[in-house]
This record gives structure tokens, C-alpha cells and sequence, in this order.
């Protein structure tokens, strides 16, 4: 309950107005198609350079928890979901606002998310500290394997391709070798100037997430955004809980998939909702009324996918490892002021990790009561025209990345990483698994580079990092993760190829 | 698969492959080898990966990604042309607020639907592009305190 002792430091006046922003900028941001969650708390960054430790994280934090529910928003009311996390929520939250009851549709996504959200932050409470605790057992070796696992398991189960998946986390912890070696001091890989001293983390965060979104938007050309933007009617609040209390099944069961998927490195709020979607439909006596406005398909899907943000901070806070490209960016936020996640940081940073787990935990009850008064607002906003939203993004991402360290060669790092990762997602790539080798790539080798060293000392370099019932079992779930992905990868093209053929013999006959 | 989308991935996973190669050369040829004692382990994965892809591309077999479009390219290329001057050249030689100006004005009159041929839509350009760059100003020049390149203009 060491929690409780930090909770007044959330409403210091500071730490509760940039809560207050972060809230109502990530419900706008959310709300905007084509700003994602990663990319809206990577722009973020920069601005948290003046505030320090738990203000720049309370100000991402309150970011990354409202832009999730933000989505909803145009979800409901633009039928474009504002992050593939509120994908489920068009399904029966558009339909219902269709039918002119698109304020009980927002009132049921914010409640649902609530909730989902509470219970999300309450495991991050209670699972943080005694994770922190057992991660003290972890040596070189351990953690090294821990970062490998990091990697491959958000390159094997984020991506359409396995092997594509891998190569971009490849690509990403060769990226993090650029520079000079801690050991030697030795150059590595300075093919320009510019990456001298190595590539900074927040200009590439920056890059790989904003830039292929600006030409992504160039890619559309010049185009009015085509939806109409539903009217919100008036709906009183308290029939929309009174609804959200009789569909507990649907809540319980969104927010225990949310949960338990939050907590699963590389399973994203997306999966979170269709399958929580999924399941309510399954068991629900109404299953025919899902599609079709049903209250329980919204709040099946927003309850899982705010569920999902507080766990999938777990192996964060605890073994260093992002859960998410989210998370990874909030790694990034973290180690800007020097607090590096851990097994230590509940110990000499207990303000920091408690009081930014604690503003999560609020930020819950803001973006619902925010949420409920500028839902009509944040749906306007989604109707800024590409032209504007990617010329913005572009001049964020410039003036962002400069101001890191005052340096060009930052920026340029930033335009390269992010035109080289549009240009390699067209072709099966994925941004997340290189990010995560990028970040983790420092922790892996200065580990490897520690276990060898005791190798040399006591037993040899085989013996220290693959044996021993941790580094096995490490070992065995990178494997695993890697053989399950490929497994399902192959199923997904059997199917996809038998349904070809199915459709070619159709065509024929 | 069209000979098209095929040339595409061939020329992709090429271009990764070549770079695999390189990593994994200089990483077992550099000195001293103690630096690249991880990079090697990195980078033999990395080669194997890269060669992998891009030997499924050669045979056709690759089976995600879905390429470029004529109309894509077509899209994306002034936009991404202006941004990379702005960022590459005008945004040091230029100033940034300058710089970011000019880029900023130009992209809104490249993918800006509204009409060409109305003053009404350039005064609305004009005043979209001098609210962003006032927000800009109070952001980074006011609030963070970013002393940005200021060279030949502001």
C-alpha cells in the first residue's frame, strides 16, 4: 500500500495541471485518425525536457492513458478508429450513433474505459512492486536474455512476417551500436557526423513514428476527409451507468482480456479489443445484436483496450523490457532524466515510479469526466485536413528533434530513420521491433559485455549465458515466442491460400 | 504477384541485404575485435535474416508488404521532396522559423483540397500557416527556451 503515501502528490498544482493537459491533449490527439498513441507521446517528449522526472512522465502518462480512450471518440462519431486499439468500437459504436444515440455511445466508451482502465492501474499497483522485488535475482546473463526477449518477442508476434519482424529487430540493435564502444572507446559504424556519438533514442523515436505517418498522409493526396462527423445528442449520465452496471459480463469480460493481453510483451490494445469483442459476443445470450448498436460490443472493446494500458507498463517498471512501442517511447521519456526501470527503481526513485502510477490512476477519472465534455469538440478536431495535420506533425518532429541536445545532426537522423522505415513498411517492415532493438540494444550488450567478462573469470562464455533455470527458461520462451508466431503465420497463409483456392475454382465454375 | 510488386521486393530486401553484408564485414574485419564482439553476433544473425528475405523476394515468394502505386508515388513525392529540402538544407541554411514558413505554406498548397482559384482559401493558408508558426514560436522559442539555427533569416 506504499502507493497511497504518494498520492497527494498528483494534485501539487503543477503535477495536476499537466495532468489536466496531458488528459485533454490525448483525448484530442487520440481523436485524430492518424495519430497514434506511439507517435502522439513521442512528439511529447521534448516537451518534458524542462519539467523533471514525475512531471515529464505524469504529462506522458496522462497522454498515453487518454489517447486510447480519445480514439473512441472518432471511432463512434467518424467511423475512422483513432488507433487500431478502437478498432472493435466502430463496430457497434458507430452503428449506434447512426441511430442518433451517439452520446450514449461516448458515455458508455468512457465509462467502459473507466473501469477497464481503474482495474488496468490497480494490477500495475500490485504486480509492480513484487515483480521489482524477484527481478533482483537477475544477473548479466539473465538480463541479457531479457532484452533478446524484448526484441524478438515484439518482432515475432507485431508483425505480419516473422522473419521481417526479427530483421527489423536486428536492424534496430545494430542501429544502437553506432557510436563509440563504452569499453574501448572505439569508433563503430560512423559512416556521417551525424551519428558521431551514436544515435539518440527520442530524434529516432520521433522519426520512426512521426514521418512515416507525414508521408503516409502525402500518400492520400489532396482529399477532404469523406465522414461525416455524427451529432451528439443530449443523453443522461445516469442511464448510461445504470447500462454499463447491467452489462457487467461484458465489462468483466473486456476488462480481464484487456488485462491479461496488457500484460503479454507485444500484444497490443487491437488484439485486446477484437478478442475481448469476440469473447462478450460468445457468451452473450444477445449475440445476434452484436454489429448492430449492442452496448455491450462498446463496452466490451473499450473497457480491454484501457485495461491494457496499466499492465502493459508492468515489464517495464520492472525488468526494463517495453510491453509495447508505447511503452518504449515512455522507456524513453524515462531515461531523458536518468531513471533507468528496474529491479532499483522503486527503491531510489520511489517518488517517480509511485507518483506517476498514482497520476495514471487519476488520469482514469479525468479522461472519463473530460472525455464525457469535449468528445464534440475532439471529433472536429479529427476533421483537420491531412494537408494541415501532416505539415504540423512534420514541423513538431523537425523543432522536436533539434531540441534534444540543440544539435542538426539529430534532425537529420530523425528525417532518414523515418523516410528508410515508410519506405520499409510498404514492404512487410515494422517500426516497433527495430525501436525496441534500438532501446534495448545498449542494455544487451553492456550485459553480454558484463557477462563475459565474469565467463572469462569463472567458467566459460557457453556455460555462464545458456545454462542455469532462468537463463533456460528465457531461452525456451524466445523460442517458444519465435515458434508459436511462425506457427500462426503459416496457419493464417494455409487458410489464406485455401481460400484462393477456393475462390479460383468458384470464379471458374 | 505482378513483375511490378515483385521488382519492388527484390530492390527492398536487396537494398537490406547489401547493408547486412556490410555491417557483418566491417564487424568481423574492424579492430579492435573486442568493440565488435557483440555487433559480430548481431550483425551473423542480421546477414542470415537479410539473405533469407531477400532470397524469397528473388523467387517470389514474399508474402507480406504491399509496395508502392503509381499514385502513391505520385502523392507522396513533391511532399517529400519540400520536406526533405526543409530539413536537410533551408531549416540551417535558412533559419528555422523561416524555413519551417515557407515549408509549412507550400505543403498546405500541395495536398490542400480547397480550391486554387479563390483569394478566400489563400487567406485561409496564410492564416493556418502563421498560427502554426506563432504556437511554434511560443512553444519552443518561449516555453522551451530552443535557441533554433537563426542563419540568413529568422
Amino acid at each position: 500500500m506504499e502507493f497511497i503515501g504518494y498520492m497527494g502528490d498528483v494534485f501539487t498544482p503543477i503535477n495536476f495541471a499537466l495532468l489536466m493537459i496531458g488528459t485533454i491533449g490525448g483525448l484530442i490527439l487520440g481523436a485524430t485518425p492518424g495519430l497514434s498513441p506511439t507517435m502522439a507521446v513521442a512528439l511529447l517528449i521534448p516537451f518534458t525536457f524542462k519539467l523533471d522526472a514525475t512531471q515529464g512522465l505524469i504529462l506522458l502518462g496522462a497522454a498515453y492513458t487518454s489517447t486510447v480512450a480519445g480514439g473512441a471518440v472518432s471511432a463512434i462519431l467518424l467511423k475512422i478508429p483513432g488507433a487500431p486499439a478502437n478498432i472493435a468500437t466502430t463496430l457497434d459504436g458507430h452503428t449506434l450513433a447512426r441511430k442518433g444515440q451517439g452520446a450514449k455511445a461516448l458515455q458508455l466508451s468512457f465509462l467502459a474505459s473507466l473501469v477497464g482502465g481503474v482495474f488496468g492501474v490497480m494490477l500495475l499497483i500490485f504486480l509492480t512492486p513484487l515483480l521489482a522485488q524477484w527481478a533482483l535475482a537477475f544477473g548479466p546473463s539473465h538480463l541479457f536474455w531479457l532484452a533478446i526477449l524484448g526484441v524478438t518477442v515484439i518482432g515475432s508476434l507485431d508483425s505480419a512476417s516473422v522473419v521481417k519482424g526479427l530483421l527489423s529487430g536486428c536492424i534496430g540493435l545494430w542501429l544502437a551500436t553506432i557510436g563509440f564502444d563504452d569499453i574501448m572507446g572505439a569508433q563503430r559504424f560512423i559512416f556521417h557526423d551525424a551519428v558521431a556519438g551514436g544515435i539518440n533514442v527520442i530524434p529516432a523515436l520521433i522519426g520512426l513514428f512521426a514521418i512515416p505517418q507525414v508521408i503516409t498522409m502525402f500518400a492520400n493526396g489532396r482529399k477532404y476527409l469523406e465522414a461525416e462527423v455524427l451529432s451528439v445528442e443530449r443523453h443522461p449520465i445516469r442511464e448510461a451507468i445504470a447500462e454499463v452496471v447491467r452489462r457487467s459480463r461484458a465489462l468483466t469480460i473486456g476488462t480481464a482480456v484487456g488485462s491479461f493481453i496488457g500484460l503479454i510483451p507485444g500484444v497490443g490494445g487491437q488484439i485486446a479489443g477484437l478478442v475481448a469483442y469476440d469473447q462478450s459476443r460468445k457468451m452473450s445470450p444477445e449475440r445476434q445484436k452484436f454489429g448492430t448498436g449492442h452496448s455491450e460490443g462498446i463496452i466490451a472493446a473499450e473497457s480491454a483496450n484501457n485495461a491494457m494500458v496499466g499492465p502493459s507498463l508492468v515489464p517495464l517498471l520492472t525488468l526494463s523490457i517495453p510491453g509495447s512501442p508505447t511503452a518504449a517511447v515512455l522507456l524513453g521519456g524515462l531515461l531523458i532524466h536518468g531513471i533507468f526501470p528496474g529491479s532499483d527503481l522503486f527503491d531510489n526513485h520511489p517518488q517517480v515510479a509511485w507518483t506517476f502510477i498514482n497520476s495514471m490512476l487519476i488520469g482514469q477519472v479525468m479522461m472519463c469526466i473530460f472525455g464525457l465534455y469535449v468528445a464534440g469538440l475532439a471529433a472536429r478536431v479529427a476533421q483537420v485536413p491531412n494537408a494541415v495535420m501532416a505539415a504540423v506533425v512534420l514541423g513538431l518532429a523537425v523543432f522536436g528533434s533539434y531540441s534534444v541536445q540543440h544539435s542538426m545532426g539529430d534532425v537529420y537522423v530523425m528525417a532518414a530513420l523515418g523516410t528508410g522505415m515508410y519506405f520499409l513498411e510498404r514492404f512487410g517492415f515494422s517500426a516497433a521491433p527495430l525501436v525496441l532493438g534500438l532501446i534495448l540494444g545498449p542494455i544487451a550488450e553492456a550485459n553480454f559485455v558484463q557477462g563475459a567478462m565474469i565467463a572469462n573469470a569463472t567458467s566459460n562464455l557457453g556455460t555462464y549465458f545458456l545454462t542455469g533455470p532462468l537463463n533456460l527458461t528465457l531461452i525456451a520462451i524466445v523460442v517458444a515466442s519465435i515458434g508459436y508466431s511462425v506457427w500462426m503465420e503459416l496457419r493464417h497463409r494455409r487458410y489464406t491460400t485455401k481460400d484462393e483456392a477456393v475462390a479460383k475454382e468458384e470464379a471458374l465454375s | 504477384m505482378t513483375e511490378f510488386w515483385r521488382t519492388q521486393h527484390i530492390l527492398a530486401s536487396g537494398i537490406v541485404a547489401a547493408v547486412g553484408v556490410g555491417v557483418t564485414y566491417v564487424s568481423y574485419t574492424a579492430e579492435p575485435a573486442q568493440a565488435f564482439l557483440f555487433p559480430r553476433m548481431i550483425s551473423s544473425v542480421f546477414v542470415v535474416l537479410a539473405l533469407w528475405t531477400f532470397g524469397k523476394a528473388v523467387i517470389g515468394k514474399t508474402k507480406v508488404g504491399n509496395g508502392l502505386n503509381r499514385t502513391a508515388v505520385i502523392n507522396i513525392a513533391p511532399g517529400l521532396i519540400v520536406a526533405l529540402i526543409y530539413i536537410f538544407w533551408a531549416a540551417k541554411g535558412l533559419g528555422f522559423y523561416t524555413a519551417s514558413t515557407i515549408a509549412f505554406f507550400i505543403l498546405l498548397t500541395l495536398y490542400d483540397p480547397s480550391p486554387h482559384n479563390e483569394a478566400r482559401t489563400w487567406i485561409k493558408r496564410v492564416v493556418i500557416t502563421a498560427g502554426f508558426l506563432a504556437v511554434m514560436y511560443g512553444l519552443f522559442a518561449m516555453l522551451l527556451n530552443v535557441f533554433t539555427p537563426r542563419e540568413i533569416f529568422f
